[in-house]
């Protein structure tokens, strides 16, 4: 499939005509005008061009056009012999080290590191001088010259699968080094490589019309480009067109196959693509909004995709609400949207989606950039590494606050004080990596206060870290909320850690809110089914060792695979036809209390 | 007597000790859960039994083959091998290939139709079960399983971890179960251990650990543990 995706491209398609015709060439040109080629008509020496001989003569008579379609065998051929010598010994080079033993690994990569510092063409003139001027010679010269860049490629995506799971798993299973390096490293390697063994058959072709042109490549009677070009280019100043000739042939086949390589290298690169995504009806909407008003919201990837479907929901000042979810069930994203940080191709549309009373999108970066902060689940990636924790923190109220740099770094410790960071000024003056993970989600959380936050959101902040570690990181939370009055949306994957601290819950599934409720309600009176079946699912410190855990059976649905119907159906043990066809709205079933849900007044519903 | 024995098992990466004389059995036919933090240890400990790491000092001695079940069913499986043949990779020569795949497809819950499919085409779930399967191809009497539900989704979990158990049972097998989560732990062990900064601070009965723990951590630990119908206090 890939790799016909390949020709989709306007790029690729043309370059793969290109090279359709010179291989037709290289194969057929020979046998039709070998003879016209090699025949020598001493009535017509250096002759201009001609409608008898388009390209006109050389010193012996011979058609140059004919001569130049003929001699496509000879130069393509080689340099593909070039490149198969130069990538397979470039392959050898680079894989052997993960079957040698350690000292010999080394040497063979210091080795090939060396060789990598010096130029590709240095690399040929060198080996042409050492194999002597001829064909044999030429072709290893560029062979060797391809050769170290390939074994290093080769070293450094090996290097990359290497540390992968799946091949510490046949290792355990015994699988030997050679087997492992052909059946489970190379396959996988495999198409970076392939694309750039085309990128280098494009540099060797032109190397090799460089190393006859020189005069130590091909030699007479023998002719490629490269020769024609030399011979051509004596009598350039007469008749350009002997010369203009093989020059042409050398650029086209040279673009054709570096087009491909790099057509086939972008569509390894991005695989995402799609149409426009449909609307959805905006509905006059009046209902009371809060802090954080949010109103049928809609993220939409290119390919209809839709991993958040039609979410309302509304946060008051100071509360905190916990939004609970699978992976695919468009938490995150949602969050995302609030906070205006999803990203292209990705588009946001709600019929209200308000911060303070204002469409978010209207809300200055100022004003948002204070009033709301966000947690992230990785608190590693969330620092700039090569920054001081300090600088990072006061950077907020530099461009935020227009404090100046000393006021803002007080300001910074104070904050970093505020979170329990112990010995906060001199742990402002360090980088994120002499933080530990918990230490750094702190930092992460002093960040967010160095504005006056109304709203924190805080998406997986404890997945990261060690049980002990969460548990601080949530009373800090918590604290937060209750010292500022600060409103907290908690964003997880774990019921229990939402039920211990939140006051309402929210649980997503395939998109939406499926049901809401206050947290104390939440083990006596869920109403949906996949609510009460996550409850009874997930193991606690309290749950029987001898009952076998309750099954939700099947899995999630993807983002782009939601059908008609209850997203929750297939998997759900009361769905009927309904069910399946009818998707159900997010309606209240009690104060405070919503669910999508057909059967949420069915008796089989509730935890047991 | 199968099991499992590290005795006085010491790694050190440079001038980092990552398990510092650790010894503990895992005896015949039991499940020994070992929990700690990131950091703590616990998957240099399981990567010396299968001799993904060298012990510095010490040594570990396994009666019976050793298979191990890892964290990332995304990562565990090569992507360009269908699952069979991952599967029959790890059976000893000699073995009917493919009457044996099907029959650990069959174990594990999964239809034997699908051995063909690569891995991209099945839940998280489902190759965590592959990867179980692969494991039991070579007849282990000891499986080291370590975080092997974390990364799935926690719909899912409860099916894995039912299996789990229910295969250890039926097939015996002494079993090395490697998390964070305490409840996990607690739910599929008979004995708990627990690790620190590279050492074992308590081990014993899951029962006894959890209902009357003797070292400060492990009560730390369980204190942090969440439970669903305790708020968190926040001060």
């Amino acid at each position: 499939m890939r790799r016909l995706a390949v020709l989709r491209s306007p790029v690729g398609a043309s370059s793969a005509v290109l090279l359709a015709i010179l291989v037709a060439l290289a194969v057929f040109a020979p046998i039709l005008w070998g003879d016209r080629a090699a025949a020598i008509d001493t009535d017509a020496l250096q002759q201009g061009p001609s409608a008898e001989h388009l390209l006109g003569t050389d010193q012996l008579g011979r058609d140059i056009f004919f001569r130049v379609l003929v001699a496509t065998r000879l130069t393509i051929g080689l340099a593909l012999l070039a490149t198969v010598i130069g990538v397979v010994a470039g392959l050898f080079l680079g894989s052997i080290p993960s079957v040698l033993p350690r000292w010999a690994a080394r040497t063979v990569t210091s080795a090939v590191n060396i060789a990598v510092a010096f130029p590709g063409l240095l690399l040929a003139l060198f080996f042409a001088v050492i194999f002597g001027t001829g064909t044999i010679g030429a072709v290893l010269a560029i062979a060797f010259a391809i050769t170290p860049s390939f074994a290093r490629l080769t070293q450094t995506l090996t290097a990359s699968v290497s540390g992968r799971d799946f091949i510490k798993a046949a290792r355990v299973c015994g699988v030997g080094r050679f087997r492992l390096l052909t059946r489970h490293v190379l396959p996988n390697i495999a198409e970076p490589l392939v694309i750039n063994a085309t990128l280098a058959a494009g540099s060797a072709l032109t190397a090799f019309a460089g190393l006859s042109f020189l005069g130590i490549g091909v030699q007479a009677p023998s002719y490629d480009w490269g020769r024609l070009l030399g011979e051509g280019l004596n009598r350039i100043y007469v008749t350009p067109a002997p010369a203009l000739g093989p020059a042409v042939a050398v650029v086209v086949a040279g673009l054709a196959f570096n087009l491909f390589g790099e057509a086939a290298a972008s569509v390894h690169r991005n695989q995402q693509r799609g149409a426009a995504t449909p609307p959805h009806a905006p509905v006059d909407d009046r209902s009371e909004g809060g802090l954080l008003t949010v109103r049928n919201l809609h993220v939409t990837f290119p390919g209809d995709v839709r991993p958040v479907r039609g979410v309302s929901f509304t946060v008051h000042h100071g509360e905190m609400i916990g939004v609970v979810g699978e992976s695919g069930s468009g938490k995150s994203l949602t969050a995302l949207a609030v906070s205006r940080l999803v990203e292209h191709p990705g588009r946001v549309t709600a019929d209200r989606l308000e911060f303070n009373g204002k469409p978010v999108t209207a809300t200055p970066d100022r004003e948002l950039g204070t009033r709301m902060a966000m947690v992230f689940q990785d608190p590693m990636t969330s620092f700039n590494p090569t920054r001081r924790i300090g600088s990072q923190l006061a950077e907020v109220s530099e461009v935020h606050q227009g404090l100046t740099r000393r006021a803002a770094l007080a300001k910074a410790v104070d904050r970093l004080e505020a979170v329990r960071i112990p010995e906060p000024e001199r742990r402002a003056k360090q980088y994120p990596h002499e933080f530990s993970g918990g230490m750094r989600q702190r930092a992460m959380i002093a960040m967010g206060l160095m504005g006056e936050p109304q709203l924190v959101i805080a998406d997986e902040p404890t997945t990261a870290l060690d049980v002990t570690v969460q548990k601080e990181v949530l009373r800090l939370l918590a604290r937060i909320r209750q010292d500022r009055d600060a409103a907290v949306l908690l964003i997880s994957h774990d019921i229990t850690v939402v039920a211990q601290t939140c006051d309402r819950v929210l649980v997503m599934y395939a998109g939406r809110i499926v049901e809401e409720l206050p947290t104390d309600e939440l083990f006596t009176a869920a109403r949906h089914p996949y609510t009460t079946a996550l409850l009874e699912a997930v193991p606690d410190l309290d749950t029987d060792r001898d009952a076998p855990l309750a099954v939700i059976p099947g899995r999630p649905p993807e983002p782009g695979e939601i059908r008609q119907g209850c997203p929750f159906a297939p998997r759900c043990p009361l769905a009927d036809d309904q069910c399946r066809t009818e998707e159900p709205e997010l309606t209240t079933f009690a104060e405070g209390h919503r669910v999508a849900c057909w059967k949420s007044e069915s008796e089989l519903v509730g935890v047991r | 007597m199968s099991g499992l024995h590290f005795t006085d098992v010491t790694v050190r990466f440079g001038h980092h000790t990552a398990v510092d004389d650790v010894s503990l059995t895992v005896p015949a036919g039991q499940v020994v859960g070992l929990v700690g933090e990131s950091g703590s240890g616990k998957s240099t400990l399981a990567a010396t039994a299968v001799g993904l790491v060298e012990p510095t000092a010490g040594h570990v001695r396994a009666d019976g083959k050793v298979q191990m079940v890892f964290q990332d069913p995304y990562s565990s499986l090569d992507p360009r091998m269908s699952i069979g043949n991952s599967i029959a990779e790890a059976m000893p020569r000699g073995t009917d290939r493919k009457a044996e795949v099907a029959r650990l497809l069959e174990l594990v819950n999964l239809d034997p139709g699908r051995a063909t499919a690569l891995p991209a085409r099945l839940s998280g779930g489902q190759r965590q079960r592959v990867a179980l399967a692969r494991a039991l191809a070579g007849n282990p009497e000891v499986v080291i399983a370590d975080e092997i539900t974390s990364a799935l989704d926690v719909s899912v979990q409860g099916a894995v971890l039912n299996l789990v158990r229910d295969l250890q049972r039926r097939l015996g097998l002494s079993m090395l179960f490697i998390s964070h989560n305490l409840a996990v732990v607690r739910y599929v062990s008979d004995r708990i251990a627990v690790m620190k900064a590279g050492r074992i601070v308590e081990e014993g009965p899951a029962a006894q650990v959890l209902g009357d723990p003797q070292h400060e951590y492990t009560r730390e630990l369980l204190a942090a543990a969440p439970r669903r119908h305790t708020r968190l206090e926040v001060s």
